[in-house]
C-alpha cells in the first residue's frame, strides 16, 4: 500500500486502469520483479525432482509409446561392436515405391531382393529382417537367413532363383508384410495387439480364432480387475470402520496388521498363498481332516484365477483400507447419531448419511486398486496358472522371451490409453476433486 | 403429594447409575423429575456426567441401572430413532452432503412425510430461525452462528415435545452466545417444549434456565431455580462453581439454629448462617458474594459485621471496580463496587475496614 500509489498521470486521467507504484512503474511489472526471486528458489527447489521424473518417467514412457509405431527391423541394421548404421532393404523399399500394394512381384522385385539379401549377408542381418517379418508372418525368418546363405549364389531368372529355395517366396501375404516393414513406422502392432492383421490386398481381419489371445486376456484383465476392486472394498469397508471408530491406542495396534502385508517382500506374500492355496495345502489339508472335503476331492484354488483373485485381493487391500480409513477418521460420529435422534432406523443413517460422506475414500481406493490390478504382474505370474494370467504377463512374455518390444509397448500403451479413459471417467461422473487418498 | 408430583412428570430419571468400565460410577443414583414445558440445564465441569445423563436420555447409552421414563413410559429399550427427541449436538452435526432444506426434510422425510407438507415444515422452519434464504446452501457455506440456528431448526422441524441440546454454543463468540441464549430460550417458551440443556458456562444456566441442576461426580449438587442456586447454594461446592465467591477457612465454634459464629484461622470470630454445618468443632468454609461485601462506612448497614483489611490491588472495570483485599489471611479476597458518582476509589497499601451482613455469609462445608 505504501509503495504503490496511484501516479499523477492516472490521477488526471490518461490511463485510469494503469496502476503504478510510488516511482511510476507499472504495478504489475514490480510486481513481477518481486515474486520472481521467490519464483526462481521455488523451481530450484523442483528442478531434480523434475529432472528425476524427465529421465526416468517421462522418457522411457514416450520411448515406448514411439516403439510401439516404430521398428526399424527391416530398414536399418545396427553394428552391435562398432554401432555403425546401415540401410537395409532399399532395393526392394524402391521396388515397392514403384508399385503399388496388390502388384505381383515380377522379376525386377526378385532382383531388389537378391541384391538386398547379398547385403543382409554382409552385414550379418539376414536373422534380424527375418525376425521382423515372422512377427506378423510366422515361419519367415528361416526362409531369410537361409536366402541370405545362399545369395552369393543366385543368378538370374531371380525369381526362379529364390523360389527354388522355398515356393513360399511367391505368398502374396509375406510380400504385404514386406512392404509395410519397409518403412520404419507402422500401425500393425497395434492390429496386432487387437487380435487384427492385414490380408494380402491390406485390408484389415481379425487373425484366426485359435490365435486370438490378446482381445481375450484384455477382457479378462478388466473383469478380473473389477471384481478385485469390488472383494476389496466389501473386505476393507468395515476393517477401516472399525480402525476409524476405535481409540486411537487400538486402531494404531491394528493399523499395523493392515500394514504388515507393505513391509514384507510381495514375493513372499505370494509364495505364502501359494502354501496354503495348493492342493496338499494348508487350507484343502485342513478341509480334509476336518472331514469337510474328501481326500481325492480337494479344491482347485491354485494355478487358476481362483488363485489370482485371492491372492491379489489380499495383496491390494491395504490400498482400499488407507483411503476409506482416512475419509472415515474425521466423520464425526455425532452425524450418525444426529441421524438417529432425527428419526433415522441405523440403516438409512447408514445409508443417508454415513455412506454418502465415505465416497470420496471410496473412489480414490477403488481407482487406486484397479489400477494396480489392470497392471499386476508378479502375482498372477506366480499363482495365476494358465487362466489366470492377465495382460502384464503377456507384456512381460513378450519383452522377456519372443523379444517383440513393438508389440509388448503397443499392448502397454493399450493399457495406459484404457487407464487414462477410465480415469478420464471417472472424472466426468465423479469428480477428481472428490478423491481423497490420504 | 408424591403422586401429584408423578402426574405431570414429564421425564423422569429414576435411581440411575452408569459406568463404562464396570468399577467406576459415572453417574450416580440419578433422580430427576420434569414437567413439561420447563427449560432445565445441567450444569458441571466436565466429566461430572451431565453428558452422559443427556446421552442416556437421547438413547445414545443406555443406563447400568434404574428407570428413564418419558411421558409416564419407560424409555430403557427404546431406540433413538422411536423416542421423538429433538437434538442439537455441540458442533451442530449438520449433514455436510444435503443443503440446509435437506437437512431439515430429513427427519420428516424418514417419517413418511409427503413432499408439499415437507416443504412447508422446512419453510416455517427456516423461518422460525430467520434463515429463509438459506435453503439452498450448504452448511459450510454458513458462518457458525447460522450453522446453530440451522441446527434447531432441524431438531425442531418435526415437532418434538422433547428438545435436548449438548453444549449447542459452545464454538460462538461471546457476543453471539448471548444472542443466542435469548434466542433459544424465546423459542423454547413460545413453543411450550420441554428442554434439557447441557453446558459448563453458568452464566448461559443462570440466563437460559427455569432450574439448573449442578452436577458434579455424577451426582445432582443442587437443583434449583437460578436465583436460589446463586443466593443460596447448599454446599461449598455449589457456592465456588456458580458466580464469583470469596472463601475463608475456619472452625464452627458455635451453632444454634439459624445462626453460627466461626472462628477463623487467624483467630477472628465472625457470624454466618449455616447451611450445611451441624457441629461444633467441624472445618467449615464461610462463603461471601463479592458483590455483597460493602468498605464505604457511609453505605454500610445496620448490624454489619466488620472486619479489616489490606487492598493488594484496585482494578477500574469502567462499570464496576473490582479490588483484591488481604482479608483474614486470604489474599484472593475480591471485592466487586458499583462505579458510583460518590464511591471512594481505594489504593493499594490501604488499610480499610469492610463489613456486611452475616446472613450474606453462608458457613459450608470444608
Amino acid at each position: 500500500m505504501s509503495d504503490a500509489t496511484l501516479s499523477p498521470a492516472a490521477m488526471v486521467g490518461t490511463t485510469p486502469e494503469q496502476l503504478t507504484t510510488a516511482d511510476g512503474k507499472p504495478l504489475k511489472q514490480a510486481l513481477m520483479r518481486a515474486q520472481s526471486h521467490a519464483r526462481r528458489r521455488a523451481f530450484l527447489l523442483v528442478a531434480p525432482l523434475l529432472a528425476f521424473i524427465l529421465l526416468t518417467f517421462v522418457m522411457p514412457i514416450g520411448q515406448m509409446l514411439h516403439r510401439s509405431v516404430h521398428n526399424e527391423g527391416f530398414t536399418w541394421h545396427e553394428d552391435v561392436a562398432s554401432g555403425q548404421r546401415t540401410p537395409i532393404m532399399t532395393n526392394l523399399s524402391q521396388w515397392f515405391d514403384q508399385n503399388e500394394l496388390g502388384t505381383e512381384p515380377d522379376e525386377a522385385a526378385f532382383a531388389a531382393l537378391a541384391a538386398d539379401l547379398i547385403v543382409l549377408r554382409e552385414v550379418k542381418a539376414a536373422g534380424q529382417a527375418g525376425t521382423r517379418i515372422n512377427y506378423e508372418r510366422s515361419g519367415s525368418r528361416s526362409m531369410f537367413t537361409k536366402a541370405a546363405r545362399r545369395a552369393q549364389r543366385l543368378e538370374a531368372p531371380y525369381k526362379e532363383a529364390i523360389v527354388d529355395l522355398d515356393e513360399d517366396w511367391l505368398d502374396p501375404d509375406l510380400w504385404r508384410v514386406m512392404r509395410d516393414a519397409s518403412s520404419s513406422y507402422t500401425a500393425n502392432f497395434y492390429l496386432a495387439a487387437l487380435d487384427r492383421t492385414k490380408d494380402a490386398d491390406g485390408n484389415v481381419t481379425q487373425v484366426n480364432e485359435n490365435r486370438q489371445v490378446y482381445v481375450k486376456l484384455f477382457q479378462r484383465t478388466l473383469f478380473l480387475s473389477i471384481v478385485i476392486t469390488f472383494m476389496t472394498f466389501i473386505l476393507a469397508y468395515p476393517i477401516a470402520h472399525l480402525l476409524a471408530t476405535l481409540p486411537l491406542a487400538k486402531s494404531n495396534l491394528l493399523m499395523i496388521l493392515v500394514l504388515l502385508p507393505f513391509w514384507t517382500s510381495l514375493l513372499v506374500r505370494t509364495t505364502s498363498w501359494m502354501v496354503l492355496l495348493q492342493s496338499q495345502g494348508v487350507v484343502n489339508d485342513a478341509l480334509v481332516s476336518t472331514g469337510i472335503l474328501a481326500d481325492d476331492n480337494r479344491l482347485e484354488m491354485m494355478y487358476n484365477q481362483a488363485g489370482t483373485l485371492i491372492a491379489m485381493t489380499h495383496i491390494l487391500l491395504p490400498f482400499m483400507v488407507l483411503p476409506l480409513y482416512s475419509v472415515m477418521r474425521p466423520i464425526n460420529p455425532s452425524y450418525v447419531r444426529a441421524a438417529r435422534s432425527l428419526g433415522a432406523t441405523s440403516w438409512t443413517a447408514f445409508r443417508r448419511v454415513y455412506f454418502p460422506q465415505t465416497v470420496p475414500g471410496i473412489g480414490a481406493g477403488a481407482l487406486l486398486v484397479f489400477i494396480l490390478a489392470v497392471g499386476y504382474y508378479i502375482t498372477p505370474a506366480l499363482v495365476g496358472g494358465a487362466d489366470g494370467q492377465l495382460i502384464s504377463n503377456l507384456i512381460a512374455f513378450h519383452m522377456q522371451n519372443s523379444l517383440n518390444w513393438s508389440l509388448a509397448a503397443a499392448l502397454a500403451a493399450l493399457l495406459l490409453g484404457g487407464i487414462l479413459l477410465l480415469y478420464w471417467l471417472y472424472d466426468r461422473l465423479v469428480g477428481i476433486d472428490n478423491l481423497k487418498l490420504g | 403429594m408424591a403422586n401429584s408430583s408423578r402426574n405431570n412428570a414429564f421425564v423422569e430419571f429414576e435411581r440411575v447409575q452408569k459406568s463404562y468400565d464396570g468399577e467406576n460410577l459415572v453417574v450416580k443414583d440419578l433422580n430427576l423429575t420434569l414437567p413439561k414445558g420447563e427449560f432445565l440445564t445441567m450444569l458441571g465441569p466436565s466429566g461430572s456426567g451431565k453428558t452422559t445423563c443427556l446421552m442416556m436420555l437421547a438413547g445414545f447409552e443406555t443406563a447400568t441401572h434404574g428407570d428413564i421414563r418419558l411421558d409416564g413410559v419407560s424409555i430403557n429399550n427404546i431406540p433413538p430413532h422411536k423416542r421423538g427427541i429433538g437434538m442439537v449436538f455441540q458442533n451442530y452435526a449438520l449433514f455436510p452432503h444435503m443443503t440446509i432444506a435437506e437437512n431439515l426434510s430429513f427427519p420428516l422425510e424418514v417419517r413418511g412425510m409427503g413432499k408439499s407438507e415437507r416443504e412447508q415444515k422446512v419453510k416455517r422452519a427456516l423461518d422460525m430461525v430467520e434463515m429463509g434464504a438459506f435453503g439452498g446452501r450448504r452448511p459450510s457455506q454458513l458462518s457458525g452462528g447460522q450453522q446453530q440456528r440451522i441446527a434447531l431448526a432441524r431438531a425442531l422441524v418435526f415437532e418434538p415435545e422433547l428438545v435436548l441440546m449438548d453444549e449447542p454454543l459452545g464454538a460462538l463468540d461471546k457476543q453471539l452466545r448471548e444472542k443466542m441464549q435469548f434466542e433459544i430460550t424465546r423459542l423454547a417458551h413460545n413453543l411450550g417444549i420441554t428442554t434439557v440443556y447441557v453446558t459448563h458456562d453458568q452464566t448461559e444456566a443462570l440466563t437460559m434456565s427455569d432450574r439448573v441442576a449442578v452436577f458434579n461426580d455424577g451426582r445432582i449438587q443442587q437443583l434449583a431455580p437460578p436465583n436460589e442456586l446463586y443466593e443460596a447454594p447448599v454446599n461449598s461446592f455449589v457456592a465456588q462453581f456458580i458466580g464469583e465467591n470469596n472463601t475463608l477457612e475456619g472452625t464452627i465454634k458455635e451453632i444454634n439454629g439459624n445462626q453460627a459464629l466461626v472462628q477463623l484461622d487467624d483467630g477472628e470470630v465472625i457470624h454466618c448462617k449455616p447451611v450445611n454445618v451441624y457441629k461444633t468443632g467441624e472445618r467449615a468454609r464461610v462463603s461471601i458474594r463479592p458483590e455483597r461485601v460493602e468498605y464505604n462506612k457511609d453505605r454500610m448497614q445496620e448490624g454489619a459485621h466488620t472486619i479489616k483489611a489490606e487492598v493488594l490491588e484496585f482494578i477500574y472495570m469502567g462499570d464496576i471496580f473490582r479490588t483484591r483485599l488481604k482479608v483474614a489471611g486470604n489474599e484472593e479476597f475480591i471485592i466487586k463496587t458499583r462505579n458510583a458518582p460518590d464511591q471512594v476509589r481505594l489504593q493499594a497499601g490501604q488499610l480499610i475496614e469492610i463489613g456486611w451482613m452475616p446472613e450474606d455469609c453462608h458457613a459450608l462445608d470444608a
